[in-house]
């Protein structure tokens, strides 16, 4: 019976296997179900695009009444905040500084070190190394940001008002370290392709130890100064950018190591066969090739800056002020996104209505700005690529 | 959120049914008035929805002024106040026809604290007043180490921000230096890790930080009931007329000297009057 079974089935699969072509019925339920899966996907994919057109329709409506009751003049271009006070006063450009600032400061922290480290897991460290290291740094982004938060608070905050000029310098070091080495590597070579063509082995020699040297001494010089600082207030601008660039780190990373990646065997064996030594290959060769793809990495890691809240919240100090110089970050400040958060807790419709609507306002700003950001780094992404393929 | 959802819903009801509310004690009571005193009505309110299930109570939070108008409109039974009613509105209920009785429910005292090294003992209003205005910017000026003065307070949002605007800033505004932080635990926090800050919590955040004695009294929770220390103030639940014995009005009012009462006033932040006799 079993056998007999058997037998049919393959036989019926061999009528039916040769033959693609379909029955008209058959054509037409495959066209059907084609239709539907389209139409599902369509409609999933435009749930999400639909949902950036909600959001932006939302906090336009509640930010516009703020614009018709108190005009754009004071928000733009106040620095004083007394939203609960008896004569309120909307002035918003402090915390467009603090987020400015705090962003600043978080690139310059991730960014050099991100990118270096990028590079050293993709052409440096070998196989085995960075198979751990990697996972070890996306770890990082695993940390809830109110760990951060409190992390900057109760132990980076009473360590810089402690030793500030200590931190200062080992801040100093970590963040100028990789971009003097990279520097000195560019600018060596510069040096070198003006010697001729027998001397540019010794002058790039010479130059490169010239050149260590002397930012060596330029680092520890600003590190003197640096080191004798003395901070007031350990929640400052300084602390958050520090804890936001930590806190991008894995992405710039993450993203820009897989770009690196991307590049491939032949640029580097190409490098290496005209004679270049690892460092020129990375710096002339491999990096140039991975950038829109570093470029890409550096804006979402910023752009992860920009929106944290949780920690500038706890750690930045809040204070409406923009310090003079502008540059100095060791002062507190406030941003956009803690302003936000901190004060929507009471603002209700109650309670004065400009009170409430100013938050949209600020919300209606940081989407605006992160919107065009996006724009931009989607623009210069596509530019580098039309210029790498033609 | 529960609670607001209702405060709306309360509110709206409050208007239609006020008349029949404020008659007949029917299992209704509903609330309006000041947000620093909000915490409180809504805790007492819960409370004693759980023991008299069939008694109704809302809470909306809409300032003093407005709790003080709903109450001469007949549209409250309670008016949360964190100040007693002006003469103004004393006479305008009179007008009404309503007699606003004074309920003191609880004090509200703020402690200045600051770091335990620092030598300051002392400080007058004034003196409080310059540092958080930028009038006075380092410790030397005061006495104390040459150290620039770490300025803290709580967020605008805070009623604790609110009570130290009226009892110490003088309608004057804040520097802007002045740095915001979301909780007293928080503002302890800052205190207790920065040598040269100043801030200002509840009377139960003092463990750690070293609280400052404000015109030469020391805020403990003696002064604060007793008045004799300057930045605190009552807090306010007006009726109209006095509380009938034997009415949930009545009871819900005398929350505030009971046991549970007083620990509930603890627990929110706020200092509680004396036990009842």
């Amino acid at each position: 019976m079993a056998g007999n079974r058997d037998n049919l089935e393959t036989g019926k699969d061999r009528r039916r296997s040769p033959s693609l072509l379909l029955t008209s019925a058959a054509r037409r339920r495959q066209k059907l179900l084609e239709l539907v899966g389209k139409g599902l996907l369509l409609s999933v994919t435009s749930v999400s695009v639909l949902a950036v057109f909600f959001i932006f329709y939302f906090i336009a409506r509640d930010a516009l009444p703020f614009f018709r009751l108190e005009g754009f003049r004071e928000f733009f271009t106040s620095t004083r905040w007394y939203p609960s006070s008896h004569e309120p006063e909307f002035g918003a450009l402090a915390m467009f500084y603090g987020s400015g600032i705090v962003t600043l400061g978080a690139a310059l922290v991730a960014v050099p070190l991100g990118v270096a480290a990028a590079v050293c897991l993709s052409d440096v460290l070998p196989f085995g190394a960075r198979q751990v290291v990697k996972p070890v740094i996306e770890m990082l982004a695993a940390i809830p940001s109110v760990a951060y938060g409190f992390f900057a608070l109760v132990v980076l905050a009473p360590l810089m008002q402690e030793s500030g000029g200590a931190v200062m310098r080992v801040l100093l070091w970590v963040a100028g370290g990789p971009v003097a080495v990279l520097a000195v590597l560019v600018a060596s070579d510069v040096v070198a392709g003006a010697a001729g063509e027998e001397l540019r082995k010794p002058v790039r020699l010479i130059a490169g130890v010239l050149l260590c040297a002397g930012a060596f001494l330029l680092l520890s010089r600003i590190g003197a100064q640096v080191g004798a600082m003395k901070i007031a207030s350990g929640t400052n601008a300084l602390n958050v950018s520090v804890i936001l660039g930590i806190m991008a780190l894995p992405t710039v990373v993450s993203v820009s190591e897989d770009a690196l990646q991307a590049v491939g065997r032949e640029i580097r064996e190409g490098s290496y066969a005209l004679g270049a030594t690892r460092a020129e290959t990375v710096v002339k060769a491999v990096l140039p090739a991975a950038s829109g793809g570093i470029l890409a990495a550096v804006i979402l890691g910023i752009m992860r800056a920009v929106g944290e809240t949780m920690v500038v919240w706890m750690a930045s100090g809040n204070a409406s002020q923009i310090p003079s110089p502008w540059w100095r970050m060791t002062e507190p400040v406030r941003t956009l996104t803690a302003t936000i958060a901190g004060d929507m807790g009471e603002a209700d419709h109650v309670t004065g209505s400009s009170r409430y609507h100013v938050l949209f306002a600020m919300a209606l700003c940081l989407l605006v700005i992160s919107f065009a950001s996006n724009l931009c780094s989607e623009m210069m992404l596509r530019r580098a690529r039309r210029k790498r393929g033609g | 959120m529960k609670v607001s959802r209702k405060a709306l819903v309360g509110a709206a009801a409050g208007g239609l049914f006020a008349a029949a509310a404020l008659a007949g004690d029917a299992g209704k009571i509903v609330i309006d008035g000041s947000t620093t005193v909000g915490p409180i009505a809504k805790a007492f309110a819960e409370h004693y929805m759980s023991r008299n299930p069939s008694v109704v109570i809302t809470v909306s939070e809409s300032g003093s002024g407005n709790g003080a108008k709903s109450l001469i409109n007949a549209a409250c039974d309670v008016a949360t106040m964190s100040r007693p009613m002006k003469d103004s509105e004393k006479s305008s209920a009179q007008g009404a026809g309503v007699l606003p009785i004074e309920n003191v429910v609880a004090m509200d005292g703020i402690a200045l604290v600051v770091h335990p090294s620092n030598p300051a003992g002392s400080l007058t209003i004034e003196q409080i007043r310059g540092i958080y205005t930028g009038v006075t910017r380092n410790w030397k000026e005061l006495g104390g180490p040459d150290l620039p003065i770490v300025v803290i307070s709580r967020d605008t949002n805070s009623g604790t921000y609110e009570s130290f605007e009226t009892l110490v800033m003088a309608k004057q505004k804040m520097f802007e230096k002045v740095e915001y932080v979301g909780s007293n635990g928080a503002i302890r926090q800052r205190v207790m890790s920065t040598p040269a800050a100043i801030g200002y919590v509840g009377l139960a955040f003092m463990d750690g930080v070293k609280p400052v004695k404000v015109d030469g009294v020391e805020a403990t929770p003696e002064t604060v009931v007793s008045g004799e220390y300057p930045v605190a103030r009552p807090l306010y639940m007006y009726t109209n007329g006095r509380t009938r014995k034997g009415t949930h009005l009545h009871e819900f009012i005398g929350l505030a000297s009971s046991p549970e009462g007083r620990r509930i006033i603890e627990d929110v932040g706020f200092v509680p009057l004396k036990q009842a006799d």
